[in-house]
């Protein structure tokens, strides 16, 4: 199509950055006006960071009508746990963290063996929360861009008392009418950048200025090559006998459980190198780097079903 | 920054979001054209074409079956049919689409009506084979109703009538004489093959009779839903930020009012009137972020500040004075009910409506609508996949407008509070 043809079109809307943040405060603040006692979940990754912005925008000059919380398995990266700890601070908001290691000391999560990804069970330890406080709702960043079972999860999506998502009866979502009405014991899921795709939150990222924890950025870093990808050398992730440890420019495109997040070889050291980079990507984003999905096509919908996130 | 802001330096034009529906049986090649147009506007990454590749291998196929792409759900894979609305998502670099991906099958008359709530834009396909079918009827139908302004009637599998001019215009002349029945006034006819590209991102080498636009041309230039025309201001309060505990005293009487810009838009010093108290005031500001914007356009999520000192809660309206909507406790809808359990006349449900909740009761049913005839009938009770004009009696008032004047204040969900389920969807005429 010529750009003349282009020019002639009104301009008169927001663009779609516009609206994608406004869809997502219009999402949170019903949240607010419709929940007694929500959260919000923050792990110091992109797509929560984002989330913060949007909550600044929907609540301020007010403080956010629910506290912060991260699902922290013990395995995450320094960096991203030392970045989580100070954005809380800076936005003068509350932030819980509870402990997967806790869910171990009290049983109540059992792993199959020391080295088992503790990702999965991130459900488990957000379910003994949501009990503890008597969250009616948790607003979370996830996409229904990443994966197949997301992209028909609905934006307020209702959990049973076992924290169950059951993909064959949901409630109807129409207009921008969302229904969060739940009994004692239940309670939904909120995901207000269900349509933003990776490269949307790059672009919010760089529009807003948000800051992000280092390893977003390339940086060097030791790994070792096994089943096609690239995994970093860490304290809970040591390399193999016969394994060759080799120090690569490496960029995370998601951060999460060291066990289960890999890196892709890049040079993009700043924002709009990201984005160039994310235009002409040809793997997913969890294809890449998310171990823990590559288990089977329906991993995902799978663990939903048990309640993860 | 200001929110309606470009991104720094961009020279890409954006033509902001489209949102669109593509309406069809897996018959007629509608999971192949949504995989077609994420194929070729280079959507689809290596991993994800591997493993649709694998599949296709695995059935049997000698070709990509790019159907698979939108097959989400385990239970629906193994079943081979499309059970729920599932929202795809590609850009053009000047455009972002929301594809929302409904099954076409009569007993999903409700995840047709959810599909369609949030649309720009509906993409109605038809087999040049079989014509005009029951279900195209139907399909425009429901589009229709749910107020899409844009219907795009794309003809498909014309590489299976070698391409002929023929089948294709008497298909669009036998659709126009319906649509024109049922009021329907922006209409385009496509030729196209989704299965071997042809006028969907690229013209293809086979249709030199038609020189209209591609898919993709219709896609980048429909107008945007809001902006045609003049439109009422309204906006709905969610939230009020009172932050008089703040350290900070300026803030002591701040009361920032907060929502989303349904229809039309508001400038500071604009006069307002706040629903339900009636009371009159002007706009002293309009703030996102502590930032000051001169003005609010639709679909925009802002915070309002008043002149005067007035009472406002969640579930109220601000409009401009002179432009009220009306006010009242008993509406005449179009109700598609979405519940196994069916409509009971003597029950009480909670009514949604832009942010305000009543209690309500069925004061009566006009006429139930045979999606497949557009028939009107009697109806007693309604079952799910209903639609029916029906009455209600609201126990608070609301502030509504027509649907077919504004979505945002013409629609409404109806709640059961026994099990807290959505049941019925509602357009207000």
């Amino acid at each position: 199509m010529s750009t003349a043809a282009l020019s002639n079109i009104a301009t008169a809307g927001l663009s779609h950055l516009d609206w994608l943040e406004s869809e997502a405060i219009h999402i949170m603040r019903e949240v607010a006006g419709q929940c007694s006692n929500p959260v919000l979940l923050f792990s110091g990754g992109k797509d929560s960071i984002c989330m913060l912005r949007i909550a600044e925008k929907a609540f301020r000059p007010g403080r956010f009508p629910f506290p912060l919380l991260h699902v922290d398995t013990g395995h995450n990266y320094r960096e991203v746990v030392d970045f989580r700890d100070r954005r809380a601070a800076e936005l003068g908001e509350r932030l819980i963290v509870r402990s997967v290691e806790d869910s171990m000391a009290r049983g109540t999560v059992v792993l199959n063996s020391p080295d088992e990804p503790r990702n999965k069970h991130q459900s488990v330890t957000l379910l003994e929360a949501i009990e503890e406080f008597g969250f009616d709702a948790c607003i979370g960043g996830a996409r229904r861009d990443e994966e197949k079972a997301r992209a028909k999860e609905r934006i307020f999506s209702f959990r049973d008392e076992f924290g169950q998502w059951d993909p064959k009866n949901q409630r109807p979502e129409l207009w921008d009418l969302y229904n969060a009405r739940s009994f004692k014991g239940e309670n939904m899921r909120v995901f207000p950048i269900s349509n933003w795709t990776e490269i949307d939150v790059w672009q919010y990222i760089e529009r807003e200025r948000l800051a992000l924890p280092s390893i977003y950025f390339a940086h060097r870093r030791p790994l070792v090559r096994r089943g096609g990808g690239l995994l970093p050398v860490t304290e809970v992730t040591p390399a193999r006998s016969g394994e060759t440890i080799e120090n690569l420019m490496v960029r995370f495109r998601t951060v999460g459980d060291i066990t289960c997040t890999a890196p892709v070889e890049s040079d993009a050291d700043t924002v709009a190198r990201i984005i160039a980079e994310t235009a002409v990507t040809t793997i997913t984003e969890r294809g890449a780097t998310r171990l823990d999905d590559q288990t089977s096509d329906a991993s995902m919908e799978q663990r939903k079903k048990e309640g993860y996130f | 920054m200001s929110a309606i802001e470009k991104l720094p330096g961009s020279s890409v034009p954006d033509n902001g979001l489209l949102r669109f529906l593509t309406c069809g049986s897996v018959d007629d090649g509608k999971s192949t054209l949504i995989g077609r147009l994420l194929f070729d506007s280079k959507t689809i990454l290596a991993d994800t074409l591997h493993a649709i590749e694998r599949t296709s291998a695995k059935r049997g196929l000698d070709m990509v079956d790019l159907s698979l792409l939108t097959d989400g759900l385990q239970a629906e894979r193994e079943q081979g049919i499309t059970i729920d609305v599932a929202y795809r998502y590609f850009t053009t670099g000047t455009r972002k689409y929301i594809i929302a991906d409904a099954p076409g099958h009569e007993q999903y008359t409700r995840n047709m009506v959810t599909a369609a709530s949030t649309a720009d834009l509906a993409i109605i396909l038809i087999d040049a084979r079989k014509g005009v079918l029951t279900q195209t009827r139907r399909h425009s139908y429901l589009a229709h109703l749910l107020g899409i302004p844009h219907i795009v009637v794309a003809v498909n599998k014309m590489d299976l009538v070698d391409y002929a001019q023929e089948p294709f215009a008497a298909i669009a002349a036998e659709y126009l004489a319906f649509a024109s029945r049922l009021g329907i006034a922006d209409v385009r006819f496509l030729p196209m093959s989704a299965l071997r590209g042809d006028m969907i991102v690229e013209r293809g080498e086979h249709l030199h009779w038609y020189d209209g636009p591609t898919l993709l041309d219709i896609l980048e230039t429909a107008p945007a839903i809001h902006g045609a025309h003049a439109e009422k201001f309204r906006f709905p309060v969610q939230y009020v930020c009172r932050p008089q505990d703040s350290a900070n005293p300026e803030l002591h009487d701040y009361r920032g009012f907060m929502g989303r810009v349904e229809s039309g838009e508001l400038s500071i010093g604009d006069a307002v009137t706040v629903l339900p108290s009636g009371r009159e005031t002007s706009v002293r500001d309009i703030q996102v972020l502590g930032e000051s914007l001169a003005r609010a356009i639709a679909e925009q999520s802002v915070t309002i500040l008043l002149e005067d000192e007035i009472d406002v809660s969640r579930g109220d309206m601000i409009v401009k004075s002179g432009e009220l909507p009306t006010i009242g406790k008993q509406i005449d809808a179009m109700l598609c009910w979405l519940s196994e359990s069916p409509l009971d006349p003597r029950r009480k449900y909670l009514l949604r409506h832009t942010t305000r909740d009543s209690k309500a009761m069925l004061a009566g049913i006009s006429f139930r609508v045979d999606v497949n005839t557009m028939e009107q009938q009697p109806a007693e009770r309604l079952a799910m996949n209903d639609i029916a004009r029906v009455r209600f009696k609201l126990a608070q008032p609301i502030f509504a407008d027509p649907y077919a004047e504004s979505r945002g204040t013409g629609a409404f969900i109806v709640i059961d509070e026994s099990s807290n389920n959505t049941v019925g969807a509602g357009m207000i005429v």
